[in-house]
């Protein structure tokens, strides 16, 4: 193939031909040029390891290390621009394809040695297929099912039971009168104030939207003694925590993608791409006067997946 | 071997090199065992079409460059644990002196603050990061819309699109190690993406996380994939990227002396070497000047990733920006029924919606071929306006996705234009459908319009020169290239395997004449 590569015509470039020429019309100047880039260069780097070695700022001897490997940079390039040949030059493209017999020979090749042997044994093939197959299957149980435990019900639960103290992320229970109306805090159930689920999957959203008991939906009766509402703050969206709150109109802001819940209906969705209602969480005052939980909540808290009911 | 007296003198070693001295002898020694010397010479000549465009692929392999370097340096401090610690009291930035934090957090910021040349390193591996995402996209553009990824290059077209994916996932792991309260809330609406899949998505998010969300182990994991998994598998496919462009050789645009048989630019050494090389300089040198002066990712001031905790104006880096927009402005609907969930307001935009934007944007060629039934071999680009309804597509599809992208701050919109979120929803709502629908027509008209304009190729615009006729017409006319303009093209010549020395033949300055001569005739003509 590399007989034809040799174009018939190379011995006609010389050493004055235009294209062999620079493209620098001065080529003097350009040399300068080009000389002080290297100058700035060198001058940026030693900059650099002076700022370094006397521990000056890090913008400092970034900016150094940067100026000068970008004027090394450019002298290059005008180097490669400017000086060198101007070109431009041509070489040949040749058809990758080989010929139609180079071709064929290579597929009977392959069907006479591999397929074609395999088509003739096709018990032994199929057998050989199957073992693959159940090979590439259980391979896949270290691989993957290693990974970690099945999910089970555990997407559905919260560790949030019947006469569990909410407490805030310093372990500080509720008493009825902490929070004044338009107040708000950030609570747990007790003891897990402090741990990965508690804080991932328990954080509840405590508001205090009026000073009487309240009732945010039908069936949810004595679910807010001292108008103490608690929703969960896990978006249902995409699991954010819902963590603003507009007093004014009185709704659950999601700070990820802007979902809103009216907190006085159920924290119901009132704008935004989540669907559903954050789960409310049913409150009592035990005989000290702090707020617990009066039941778990009663659906599954969180963004939607596929076994949620 | 001939008895011959041992060199002594230095001028007698030099002889005994030969007349190209030790590159000579490597050359030899190297040949004798390897065979590099045709190879080799043919690699030197292999001609680099000259135009600004094929650029942009360099600064995504340079900016690539710039991560392996910086990224090498980083994992040399950064702990990949979740295991909590307290901040010592000595620490330089007082806000933490004393927080728990886990060590991944710890590690990130310590060599921000207490590691020489750390800060510099995290900011220019994150920058580069975002170029390099960034370069590959408008590399991909290029070449769609030149029709580069035509037969026989679809393969590459593949390996690149993959490479897109890749630099995406990687960039989102990277950007999830420091367990930060950015990253963390990130890494909480990847995980909610995972469970959206129907069926499988608890699964998929038990595997991801080794349980239940944040779990202890997912920081570990993402660490060795980011750092081993997928920058091996990208390196192999920037490895087959490129030897798939040299086994095919450039493209190159239509021009004088360009053909479908011929390639015309520059030589591989040392022209193309100088400019490149150059060239990662250049992308080196500006990653560090935005390392050392722009700041990105400041994670000591969003502090420890706490579930519980959240920040307002959450934003990921540029490239997740279309995801999120989706997500801010797809509309409530979840599927129920039968005692399951399916989540559409996350599994459409998150997950169905990426899957066919890159399932579209790999099999493009096909699709294509579908439309065409161009079968033929193409190594002559096509100008965006000559192909009118690809160009159209190109429009309307980046535009879809610049639209979405702008969705991702809504709420920053919202704020910076004094109008309600609501108002932005719907504003954005619309123009996600009203954007390519009238950006495809109006690209179309542009490129027919253009098309009627005649077809100018070159590199430089030649100066028009406007004279009033007496009926007061004004006609536009090129003037002639002045002699040694830099822009004045010659005609392309074989690499010089061997120069004459001495004066040119009679007959080569006789065609370079013509060839003045036929630039004058073809500029006048445009």
């Amino acid at each position: 193939m590399t007989s034809h590569h040799e174009p018939a015509d190379i011995t006609t470039v010389t050493a004055d031909a235009p294209q062999m020429q620079p493209l620098a019309k001065d080529v003097v100047s350009m040399e300068r040029w080009i000389g002080l880039l290297f100058l700035l260069g060198i001058a940026f780097f030693a900059g650099f390891g002076v700022a370094y070695w006397q521990d000056g700022t890090f913008w400092l001897y970034g900016t150094l290390l940067g100026a000068g490997l970008v004027a090394m940079g450019a002298g290059f390039i005008a180097w490669g621009k400017y000086l060198l040949p101007r070109g431009p030059f041509v070489e040949e493209r040749h058809t990758l394809a080989s010929t139609e017999q180079e071709r064929s020979a290579f597929s009977a090749a392959l069907m006479e040695r591999g397929a074609g042997e395999i088509k003739r044994r096709s018990v032994l093939g199929t057998l050989l297929g199957g073992s693959l197959g159940v090979f590439s299957i259980v391979a896949l149980f270290p691989l993957v099912r290693s990974l970690g435990p099945l999910p089970g019900d555990a997407l559905a639960k919260t560790n949030w039971k019947k006469g569990m103290n909410l407490v805030d992320i310093n372990g500080r229970k509720i008493h009825v009168d902490d929070i004044t109306v338009g107040g708000f805090a950030t609570v747990f159930p007790e003891g897990l104030q402090n741990t990965d689920e508690g804080q991932a999957i328990d954080q509840t959203f405590l508001i205090r939207i009026d000073s009487a008991d309240f009732t945010t939906m039908k069936g949810r009766e004595g679910w807010a003694p001292h108008g103490y509402v608690a929703y969960s703050k896990l978006c249902t969206h995409l699991g954010c925590p819902v963590g603003l709150y507009e007093q004014q109109l009185e709704a659950l802001v999601c700070p990820c993608h802007q979902s809103m819940f009216n907190v006085r209906k159920g924290a119901i969705p009132t704008f935004g791409p989540a669907p559903r209602p954050l789960p409310q969480l049913p409150l009592s005052v035990d005989s000290d006067g702090h707020l617990i939980a009066s039941a778990g909540y009663n659906e599954p808290v969180g963004p939607g997946y596929w076994e949620r009911p | 071997m001939t008895a011959t007296a041992a060199p002594r003198t230095k001028r007698q070693k030099k002889q005994a090199q030969g007349p190209y001295g030790i590159v000579g002898s490597t050359v030899e020694a190297l040949d004798e065992r390897l065979g590099i010397a045709k190879g080799g010479r043919t690699f030197m000549d292999k001609i680099f079409p000259d135009h600004w465009s094929f650029m942009l692929g360099e600064i995504a392999l340079y900016s690539f460059v710039v991560l392996l370097l910086t990224g090498v340096f980083l994992t040399l401090y950064f702990v990949p644990s979740q295991h909590l610690m307290k901040v010592p009291m000595n620490f330089p930035y007082k806000p933490l002196r004393g927080d728990t934090v886990s060590e991944a957090f710890y590690s990130t910021v310590n060599m921000s603050f207490n590691v020489r040349c750390g800060l510099l390193m995290r900011q220019m591996h994150h920058w580069a990061c975002d170029i390099f995402v960034g370069a590959i996209v408008v590399h991909m553009a290029r070449v769609f819309f030149t029709g580069a990824f035509r037969k026989p290059r679809e393969a590459n077209w593949l390996v690149g699109s993959t490479l897109l994916i890749l630099a995406i996932t990687n960039g989102f792991l990277g950007y999830s190690l420091p367990d930060d309260l950015v990253s963390g809330t990130g890494l909480r609406i990847a995980d909610s993406i995972m469970l959206s899949v129907p069926v499988l998505g608890s699964y998929i998010s038990f595997f991801a996380f080794g349980g239940t969300f944040p779990g202890d182990i997912v920081i570990a994991r993402f660490f060795i994939i980011h750092v081993l998994l997928v920058p091996g598998i990208i390196l192999a496919l920037v490895g087959a990227h490129l030897g798939l462009l040299v086994r095919q050789k450039h493209t190159q645009f239509p021009g004088k002396g360009r053909t479908e048989g011929n390639v015309v630019g520059s030589p591989m050494f040392p022209v193309f070497i100088f400019k490149t090389q150059g060239f990662l300089f250049m992308t080196l040198g500006v990653t560090a000047l935005l390392g050392a002066l722009a700041q990105i990712n400041p994670v000591w001031q969003f502090g420890q990733y706490y579930a519980a905790q959240i920040s307002y104006a959450v934003q990921p880096d540029w490239y997740m920006g279309f995801l999120d927009g989706l997500l801010r402005i797809f509309p409530a609907w979840q599927w129920n029924a039968w005692g399951h969930t399916i989540p559409l307001e996350v599994t459409i935009p998150a997950v169905i919606f990426p899957g066919i934007v890159f399932n579209i944007a790999m099999a493009w060629p096909w699709i294509e071929q579908k439309f065409t039934k161009d079968k033929e071999i193409h190594h002559l680009l096509d100008r965006p306006r000559d192909v009118p309804h690809r160009t159209a597509f190109g429009v309307a599809f980046f535009s879809l996705l610049a639209i979405l992208f702008i969705a991702s701050s809504t709420d920053v919109l919202a704020n910076f234009f004094h109008v309600s979120l609501n108002t932005v929803l719907i504003i954005m709502r619309v123009l996600t459908f009203a954007v390519p629908i009238i950006a495809y027509p109006v690209a179309y008209f542009i490129c027919v319009e253009l098309q009627a304009g005649g077809s100018i190729m070159g590199k430089r615009k030649i100066a028009n020169v406007v004279t009033r006729t007496e009926e007061g017409e004004y006609v536009a006319t090129p003037s002639a290239p002045r002699p040694g303009d830099a822009h004045v093209e010659l005609d392309a010549t074989p690499v010089p395997t061997f120069i004459v020395e001495g004066p040119a033949p009679e007959s080569d300055e006789a065609e370079l004449v013509d060839a003045e001569v036929d630039e004058g005739v073809r500029t006048a003509s445009r």
